[in-house]
């Protein structure tokens, strides 16, 4: 199939930025939306100019690297998929195609459709993690059993692959999914419960103090997440605050 | 300089607490003295820098990726071993050992694998306390699978996600120490050479991807935590940055290479669809627990199959061929992963491969779907289920299992698997060769160590399933904390390592050289029309099985191709600005080097051994053959060009097993 692109063009977090169109030939249902990225790429190299710069590195959809903004929606057309699990076979030809970074304030571009997601991780810092030293004299892995249901519940949450689709496809940029994951995780586990409520407290803050908007419970972002994450997450969250708090 | 292995005398079982006993601490007020670099934030590099970090030592950790949870051992499906014996099913230290050692063809270091299968539970234990959800039976109890190679349940898992789940929780542990400051994190930062002071390991020459600065990074002690090579064949299942960079550049600077040869061909992959692939996606070992392997028995079926008058569902039992059932009853669909990859290449070659390109065969779930259904009825009481009520019932206990396998393949390939079997081919996924180490994980550089896949220690020519989760987390949680202190015990009063010396200058230089000459060729071809030419070169020559004569052609095209490389290559762009194809150009010149040497290693290495099958060494039913007098690790020094490279041989030792011709029937 043959396609128009248009894509965002930003040479650094300090310039302006536009959108630049591209034409592209031939293209097989089956390859993987970066590998017509890199068909197009290695045509802009051949002609001596800039390829379009996007992160991505497993490409099969677990390091949460890529991150596209694709006909206005994150991720694109596809369900319970990433960028780089996206196929062409969900477009057709003679489309138009419009991609665009990450948008959120606590998501600067770097470059082109490269963003800076290190307010994730500095969420992190302020409490995701359980304190215990990794010197190996733990107890045992079975001395406490853990109901079955809580154990799956908290992988689920834990699946999260820390993408920001959720942030960029939020219209008030809210990072609830992505925190409350995390939170839920720990609170479904006994393991997490010593430091329960200075975690949501502290994880929350910095939320917060990174930029990130609020819920309103419309709900997009569990649409849009790749790896189906619930928003009971959230609901979680917010009742772990409360607990914390009073 | 001659190997010395430094392994500790004494019995295998007391091995490590002895040595443990009689090594130097530092004390935790000197330890706040002290500088350690560890480039690589995986399994092995994330669990390293929390556990250097929370013993008291400065981290400065490096990934080239924007945050370390997005490391390759994120990718990790299957599983994570451990002799636990939850399962009571005979499961011991000894057992593991003697199934690494044995799944590594006779190939590996018998005191390490054995210290690596002493300390395999405590990672499990760990792990939960960090707050890894691993599976839990309805008791809450921890739940185990299979992997290849063994007769035991010993595998931890976490849905198809353990490898994420695994790294998730040892960047848990690299966070609260980041927020402590213990650990300073460089992410989008790329080591792209090592500093060697008075012949010790001083510090690092890192670029900044983002502004494409330069940076001279000092240390008391450099760990290089940075994966495997398997991206040398342009196609695998590494990540796409996934590279061989830091292990060549301390290669280069004296630390020997070994066993380059050794690679994994993964049985279970998704086939490749054509020229534009970029990577292979693996679907995990852990479905050979469920899925049967199977080609049709006759070519006319093949034939129908590939023009789409028959349908693989519509096949009678009796004209397939499992053909693992059939050359290995004992072990089945379980063989290990050489053993089971060089099958289908071997059904694949003789003309029964079942798409387009001849490359692939079928993993059928069809038979699992009724055990577990029937076995489902019985448990909730439904009496003379029907045929469809049963395989749903089945169907659930495979989604549950391996849920998002089966969705992945669904995204990728566009065919329900539930409905129509998985049609898989095997393709690169991990390297056992990798930087020579001692005893200690330090290589032949005093004070650089290598860790996780990015050494050469644990998997001999073949590393069995659930293995590489082990050995990550095992060097970097349980050995190297104590191994580096060892060796910094030393360094107690040395001080802040200066960067401002002749060594840091001529290693910058060296490095900004480089950068220099890509941004100016301007030459005619791109990068990966380098990279994918060599990805050719490797699979053609030195992929599933090798020979004389095709290594030789290897060797030379190789080496014809990096002289073009080196005159042709073109990069786009400025190195004052983030630019993935200057990033990519230094990665691939250093493939270019270290494919030559593979293919040089695997020329000399003239037996068959796990994963290097050589054609002229094989038994009449075509298994590997090996041979006494290669029972060494192959080390390379370098000394310039790859073809001048010096061999020496750590000769293998095995008093505690006995060396037996492989046998899985």
């Amino acid at each position: 199939m043959n396609l128009t692109l248009k894509i965002w063009r930003q040479k650094d977090a300090n310039s302006e930025g536009q959108m630049v169109d591209y034409q592209i030939s031939d293209v097989s249902d089956h390859m993987s939306f970066l590998e017509m990225m890199d068909v197009l790429n290695e045509q802009i190299i051949n002609k001596g100019e800039q390829p379009v710069a996007f992160d991505h590195d497993c490409r099969e959809g677990i390091c949460g690297m890529c991150s596209m903004y694709i006909n206005g929606e994150a991720h694109g057309p596809d369900r319970g998929v990433t960028t780089c699990q996206l196929h062409m076979r969900m477009f057709n030809d003679g489309d138009t195609i419009t991609i665009e970074p990450w948008k959120a304030a606590a998501f600067p571009v770097v470059k082109d459709l490269v963003v800076d997601r290190s307010a994730f991780d500095r969420i992190q810092h302020a409490g995701g993690y359980i304190s215990v030293n990794t010197s190996g004299n733990t107890q045992d892995a079975n001395s406490i059993p853990i109901p079955k249901q809580d154990a799956d519940t908290a992988m689920d949450a834990a699946t999260c692959i820390g993408c920001g689709a959720c942030v960029a496809t939020c219209k008030n940029s809210s990072a609830m999914l992505f925190v409350g994951a995390k939170v839920s995780q720990y609170a479904l586990l006994p393991q997490g419960q010593v430091e329960a409520a200075d975690r949501v407290k502290n994880m929350v803050a910095q939320m917060d103090l990174e930029g990130f908007g609020n819920c309103t419970n419309t709900g997009a972002c569990e649409v849009e997440c790749p790896k189906g994450i619930s928003l009971d997450n959230i609901a979680r969250m917010n009742r772990e605050l409360m607990k914390a708090s009073i | 300089m001659a190997l010395d292995s430094k392994v500790p005398q004494g019995p295998l079982k007391d091995k490590w607490t002895d040595y443990k006993n009689k090594i130097n601490l530092v004390n935790p007020a000197n330890k706040r003295h002290i500088d350690v670099i560890v480039v690589g934030t995986g399994l092995a590099g994330g669990s390293a820098s929390a556990t250097l970090a929370e013993l008291g030592y400065n981290v400065k950790a490096f990934a080239y990726q924007d945050s370390p949870r997005r490391a390759h051992s994120i990718a990790a499906q299957g599983g994570i071993n451990a002799a636990k014996n939850y399962q009571g099913d005979g499961d011991s230290t000894y057992r593991l050992f003697y199934d690494t050692v044995k799944g590594g063809d006779y190939r590996s270091r018998e005191a390490n694998v054995y210290r690596l299968a002493e300390v395999s539970a405590n990672i499990i234990d760990q792990c939960v306390a960090q707050g890894v959800p691993f599976a839990r039976d309805y008791g809450g109890l921890l739940d185990n699978r299979s992997f290849g190679g063994v007769l035991v349940s010993r595998t931890f898992y976490a849905k198809g996600q353990t490898g994420q789940q695994l790294l998730l929780g040892a960047y848990s542990a690299m966070n609260r120490q980041i927020a402590r400051g213990k650990i300073e994190m460089f992410n989008r930062h790329e080591m792209l050479d090592v500093v060697v002071v008075d012949g010790k390991a001083r510090g690092i020459i890192a670029r900044n991807l983002v502004t494409g600065e330069i940076e001279r990074h000092s240390a008391h002690a450099v760990v290089i935590a940075s994966g495997g090579y398997g991206n040398v064949y342009f196609l695998s299942t590494n990540a796409m940055g996934s590279n061989v960079t830091a292990g060549w550049k301390v290669h280069k600077k004296g630390a020997y290479f070994a066993n380059p040869c050794y690679t994994q061909i993964h049985p279970t992959c998704i086939p490749r669809s054509g020229d534009y692939q970029s990577k292979l996606t693996l679907m995990s070992e852990s479905l050979r627990n469920d899925g049967r392997i199977w080609v049709p028995k006759h070519l006319k079926d093949v034939e129908a199959i590939k023009a789409g008058t028959l349908k693989p569902t519509q096949l009678k039992e009796e004209d397939r061929d499992y053909y693992l059932e059939r050359r290995y009853p004992a072990f089945g669909n379980l063989v290990p992963r050489d053993v089971a990859s060089r099958a289908a290449k071997e059904r694949c070659d003789a003309g029964y491969g079942v798409n387009a390109t001849g490359e692939a065969v079928y993993l059928d779930f069809a038979a699992s779907f009724v055990r577990y259904g029937t076995e489902q009825a019985k448990i909730q009481g439904i009496n003379n289920p029907s045929d469809a009520k049963i395989k749903e019932l089945g169907q659930e206990i495979v989604r549950a299992k391996y849920g998002n396998l089966f969705q992945m393949y669904e995204k990728i390939v566009d065919e329900n698997p539930y409905e129509t079997p998985m049609m898989i081919y095997p393709a690169v996924h991990y390297t056992m060769g990798g930087v020579w180490v001692d005893y200690n994980l330090m290589t032949t550089i005093p004070g650089c160590y290598a860790i996780g896949e990015a050494n050469f220690s644990d998997h001999g020519a073949n590393r069995l399933g659930a293995s590489a989760l082990m050995q990550g987390l095992a060097d970097g949680y349980f050995v190297l904390p104590y191994t580096i202190g060892d060796y910094l015990s030393d360094d107690i009063r040395t001080g802040k390592i200066s960067t401002e010396t002749p060594e840091f200058e001529a290693a910058e230089k060296e490095v900004k050289e480089r950068i220099d000459f890509f941004i100016n060729n301007k030459g005619t071809h791109s990068v990966d029309y380098y990279h994918k030419k060599l990805g050719k070169i490797m699979w053609d020559e030195c992929g599933m099985s090798r020979n004389k004569a095709g290594l030789e052609k290897a060797i030379q095209e190789i080496s014809d191709l990096r002289k073009d490389f080196w005159q042709n290559v073109n990069v786009p762009g400025t190195d004052t600005e983030y630019n993935e194809q200057l990033a990519k150009a230094g990665r691939v010149a250093d493939f270019l080097e270290l494919g030559e040497l593979f293919a040089k290693d695997a020329l000399v290495r003239e037996e068959s051994a796990g994963g290097h099958f050589r054609e002229e060494h094989q038994t009449e039913d075509g298994e590997a053959k090996r041979l006494k007098e290669f029972q060494f690790v192959s080390a390379w020094e370098y000394k310039g060009e790859p073809k001048d490279a010096v061999l020496h041989k750590e000769a293998l030792e095995y008093e505690n097993i006995e060396v037996k011709e492989r046998s899985y029937k």
